[in-house]
């Protein structure tokens, strides 16, 4: 059973996934108890695989018994162990806040749920290139329809700028992949990484063209500096359980070139290793500048928010661009803080539209909220953290990245982290005094239902948590980036000794 | 054979790309079409074309590499799903929007707000 926990995160969403198809005409509360039933037994598996990954082997599940470098691989290691349990904390308060009515809007939301969770697991654990891009494909369909739940003229022309650019994205993908196979004749990363050592030099041009195509492609997923412009639209105009799930979607941008660059390109690629560096770390501080400007331009909540994501990918992609094991340690801390806060954000302004009525979430004068109070509270704090003001775990975040930033790279990145962590103050103290002061009128709206006060204060309960348990939450980072520091000990684990099969 | 399969690829990628860049979504949709086929083909030349090669290895003789085959055949699945919702989106689009931009905008609005 221990051998094969590591199926399960992509096992158990697909099962529940068919069975919810299957069982389409079911009534609603046997549809939200299975979503609901299998997001919490992915975050029992979640809890288990990073228990397991903290010993600090990898270790590797092979399907079909076809052993490494042959067959396809899913790989577990501290990393990914992470990415999966924060994945499915972030999906259990997005579902039960989707059951109080959100769900019924369309159909099959709860399906189509369970298959984006797949997508996004299986893209955290396989070992494999091409099953990289086959998961990515998985949870870009899924992501499509959902995007569309619910339907609407603005979801609609956001979603056709949305999917064609995926589209064209799959392509570079599957070039990039087959442009690597050509050059180096395998898919597993960690046997690639072993042949790029041994790469003749002729085909050095080749695998340079192959690796910064995939950079492309990942920053296009990441929403970096010159391929975002689909994001903040798309975002906004997401029913908000799925803007709130959409939160992860940019992080696996980021876990890809994290991944890839640190395994495939490491040290051990000779003239390749590190060749995404300089363009990384100079896109990451103009997605910084760009996001900054958006955050004040913003005159809508959800758009605001969706800057604010823009502003944490370009604080994570500069944490990869410094490099150093202490960054990306940093890095990673941010990335929890940064996915479970600006997912609560986006649940919570859904919140505070629901109860100003016409006004919606548009930055204007409306009427007060009947129950302002609570909400403005749980602003506050959302607010708090994602400006990365202390106490909270934004500032925490913040701290440990520049204090990981070495010479000239001070200069650059302080300037513009800070800037931009104002920027986002401002247009959020602007925006919560219009939200909560500027009201007139009587107090509308219903009594929100619990599901959804329960899916909001589990996300942003995440900001206060995070700063109590700094010390277990950095000793986990500091070991995984020492982990990615060193893929030899991965290329061992996978090619050299048995695992378990 | 190896030029006459690079020249084809070639084409169809500038063909696709070209139409991807139109403002209106039945280009945009058969670009995108276009541009699959050639990332297949070009996905299918990847393990070297072999004339002739068995399909399983067998002894010494040559043999074709079976995994872009494979690739190929994935890819041809995904591509063609992703086709599909692309072109319901596009009519979804067409008809929310009234017009078949891939903006949503009508020729009017474009030249009343510029």
């Amino acid at each position: 059973m221990i051998a094969h926990l590591i199926v399960l995160p992509v096992l158990l969403p697909l099962v529940a996934g068919v069975a919810l198809l299957l069982k389409r005409q079911a009534g609603t509360r046997l549809k939200r108890l299975v979503g609901v039933g299998s997001t919490l037994l992915l975050l029992l598996v979640g809890i288990a695989l990073v228990a397991r990954a903290n010993g600090g082997d990898i270790a590797y599940y092979a399907l079909g018994d076809w052993q490494p470098p042959f067959g396809i691989v899913l790989v577990l290691d501290r990393l990914s162990a992470l990415m999966v349990l924060l994945t499915a904390i972030l999906a259990l308060g997005v579902v039960v806040f989707a059951c109080a009515g959100e769900d019924e809007r369309g159909s099959n939301f709860h399906g189509l749920f369970q298959w984006q969770l797949m997508g996004i697991n299986g893209a955290f654990l396989t070992g494999d290139l091409f099953n990289l891009f086959v998961f990515f494909e998985v949870l870009l369909l899924a992501s499509f329809a959902l995007l569309l739940h619910g339907g609407g003229k603005a979801r609609i022309l956001s979603g056709v700028h949305y999917v064609v650019l995926n589209m064209a994205g799959s392509a570079l993908f599957l070039i990039a992949v087959g442009v690597l196979y050509g050059a180096t004749g395998t898919l597993n990363m960690a046997d690639m990484a072993v042949r790029l050592g041994e790469l003749p030099a002729e085909r050095t041009g080749l695998v340079t063209a192959g690796a910064l195509m995939l950079l492309v492609v990942f920053g296009l997923k990441a929403a970096v500096l010159p391929l975002y412009f689909w994001m903040p639209r798309t975002y906004a105009a997401a029913p908000a359980p799925v803007a709130a799930l959409f939160a992860i979607m940019t992080k696996v941008g980021i876990y890809a070139i994290l991944r890839v660059y640190s395994l495939v390109f490491g040290d051990g690629a000779g003239a390749l290793s590190r060749l995404e560096q300089a363009w990384v770390w100079w896109l990451s501080l103009g997605t910084l500048a760009v996001a900054g400007v958006g955050v004040l331009a913003a005159r809508d909540l959800r758009l605001l928010v969706a800057y604010l994501l823009l502003v944490s990918v370009g604080t994570l992609m500069a944490g990869i661009g410094l490099g150093s094991p202490a960054a990306v340690s940093a890095l990673l801390y941010y990335l929890v803080h940064t996915t479970l806060v600006t997912g609560g954000l986006f649940l919570l302004a859904e919140l505070i539209g629901q109860q100003r009525g016409k006004a919606g979430t548009r930055l204007v004068r409306g009427r007060p909220l009947r129950q302002g109070g609570w909400l403005a509270g749980l602003f506050f704090v959302g607010a708090v953290a994602v400006a990365g003001v202390p106490p909270l775990s934004g500032a925490l975040g913040k701290a440990l990245l520049m204090a990981s930033a070495e010479g000239s790279q001070r200069a650059w990145l302080w300037p513009l982290l800070l800037g931009t962590g104002l920027c986002a103050l401002i247009a959020l103290s602007r925006a919560g005094s219009t939200l909560f002061w500027r009201s007139q009128g009587d107090p509308g709206g219903l009594a929100l239902p619990r599901s959804q006060w329960f899916g909001v204060i589990w996300l942003l309960s995440a900001a206060p948590l995070l700063v109590v348990l700094a010390g277990p939450v950095s000793d986990y980072t500091r070991a995984t980036a020492e982990q990615l520091a060193h893929p030899q000990r991965m290329i061992e684990a996978l090619l050299n000794t048995g695992g378990t099969p | 054979m190896e030029s006459l399969y690079a020249i084809t690829t070639g084409v169809l990628t500038a063909c696709g790309l070209y139409l991807v860049l139109r403002g209106r979504t039945f280009p945009v949709v058969v670009g995108l079409t276009l541009l699959s086929y050639a990332v297949n083909l070009f996905l299918f030349s990847m393990g070297g074309l072999t004339t002739d090669g068995a399909a399983i290895v067998n002894g010494p003789g040559g043999y074709a590499d079976p995994l872009p085959q494979a690739l190929v055949l994935t890819a041809i699945v995904i591509g063609f799903a992703m086709t599909a919702f692309v072109m319901i989106l596009a009519m979804r689009a067409r008809s929310e929007a009234g017009n078949d931009h891939v903006d949503g905008r009508s020729r009017e609005d474009r030249e009343g707000r510029s």
